[in-house]
């Protein structure tokens, strides 16, 4: 299990254990952590999963997959530190990962 | 008003495929989508890309797909409602009476919602000051083209439909195309006609730039964009035009009286029937123990529901289980001549 805390929009934190092997975006769902929609089921064809992932995280992740930078036009005010969280994969290297859930989704 | 056993509210894949187990049995459907097309998440989010999980199926995109369902329901002539919404549903009697956005009305015995996510919209600007705007100067899609002509139009987004538009209409408005980053995720030669154009100065290009507001009076006068590094420009512009995508919506469906429970309609296994008598819910819609969002569960999940629909469309009479490959009543609804 591995640790992640998700900052929620009306200043709420969630820290959750969450499997290795789901994806950031499944962990929230699994939790019942409100702001993540995932509406594509983790298909990279939604951007409702997006999130702010706080700054000393954003080297520490996989790089976007092509597609994933396209959906993240699409999404509720997108910014620098923007990700789909369907793409980031819980491993023990992500342990401690920080993220902010935009105020919608869409 | 429009009389048919069944309503189908979707036209993705498993709406489709509901339709043609519907017709097997020998019931009449009509279909309401709120897109231009069928298709539904299929066609709108994954039309190129291939599907590997579609049983017998090796590889096909959601386009091919799409089209074979559309010519495996060609026998039963089904009637598509496109660019509608369901609004209204009201019990009458045994029967339901349906009400769309454009005002279609139908008479029904049985609801099939196979509706995705639920209906899809246009993607919004997330600054407030817009919805006032929206409609008369502010526009997520274009209608009527010829409004534009001589005005100043700021296009924001980086897919086919900004840049489309953008090359567009830079020949008779004067064109600002707005863009969160330097890449784009439409087609790579209009990306370069869009660079050319602004090299010509025939179009201006601003990158990395996001909207901060919008003002004017009545309608809107002028857009303020930021940058990413936090510098604000204030462009002059008579229209502004967001392109995002669309995002998928419940809607109406809330208001149905359904038990409801994270944008899913719950039903039960047997046939698929919602906890309102000759209402069924089907594809990633619906949700149970142990669902699963493949198209693959839809197919089945449309072929109980049709059953179930039977006794409320034809209350009289009793459903036999029967192949195609043997069935004479089925071939001769598939139109097959021996």
């Amino acid at each position: 299990m591995v640790k992640i805390t998700y900052h929620t929009h009306d200043n709420k934190t969630h820290t959750v254990d969450v499997q290795k092997g789901l994806t950031v975006m499944e962990g929230a769902i699994q939790n019942d952590i409100p702001g993540i929609d995932a509406d594509c089921g983790g298909g990279m064809a939604c951007a409702t999963c997006h999130v702010y992932v706080k700054e000393e995280w954003l080297d520490k992740l996989p790089a976007k997959e092509d597609g994933e930078e396209d959906m993240l036009d699409m999404a509720f005010e997108p910014k620098n530190n923007s990700r789909l969280s369907c793409q980031l994969i819980v491993s023990d290297e992500l342990d401690g990962l920080e993220v902010n859930i935009p105020s919608k989704q869409g | 008003m429009n009389k048919t056993d069944v309503l189908i509210i979707g036209a993705g894949p498993t709406g489709l495929f509901c339709a043609h187990q519907l017709g097997i049995i020998g019931l009449s459907c009509e279909i309401v989508d709120n897109l231009d097309k069928a298709g539904g998440q299929c066609i709108e989010l994954y039309p190129d890309k291939p599907i590997y999980d579609i049983p017998a199926v090796p590889e096909c995109t959601g386009e091919e797909l799409t089209n074979n369902l559309l010519k495996q329901i060609k026998p039963f002539n089904v009637k598509f409602h496109l660019n509608e919404r369901v609004e209204e549903l009201k019990k009458n009697q045994n029967r339901w009476h349906v009400k769309t956005s454009g005002g279609v009305e139908f008479d029904v015995a049985a609801i099939v919602i196979a509706g995705g996510v639920g209906s899809f919209e246009p993607r919004k600007f997330p600054v407030k000051e817009c919805e006032k705007f929206e409609g008369n100067s502010l526009f997520y899609s274009i209608k009527d083209k010829s409004i534009f002509k001589d005005k100043t139009i700021s296009i924001f987004g980086g897919g086919d439909s900004a840049l489309d538009w953008a090359i567009e209409l830079s020949n008779v408005s004067k064109v600002n195309l707005i863009h969160r980053r330097d890449g784009f995720s439409g087609a790579e030669a209009s990306v370069q006609k869009v660079k050319e154009l602004n090299d010509q100065g025939k179009l201006n290009l601003f990158t990395k730039y996001q909207m901060d507001s919008v003002s004017g009076d009545k309608k809107i006068e002028s857009v303020k964009i930021k940058h990413d590094e936090g510098e604000i420009k204030e462009i002059k512009s008579d229209y502004v035009l967001g392109f995002f995508g669309l995002i998928m919506q419940l809607g109406p469906i809330l208001d149905w009286g359904l038990n409801i429970n994270k944008k899913t309609v719950e039903v039960n296994t047997e046939n698929f029937e919602t906890n309102v008598q000759g209402i069924f819910a089907i594809g990633d819609i619906c949700s149970y123990p142990g669902k699963l969002k493949l198209i693959l569960s839809g197919f089945h999940e449309g072929a109980l529901a049709a059953r179930g629909c039977f006794k409320y469309a034809k209350p009289d009479e009793k459903l036999r289980f029967e192949f195609t490959t043997t069935s004479k009543a089925a071939q001769e609804r598939l139109g097959i001549k021996k």
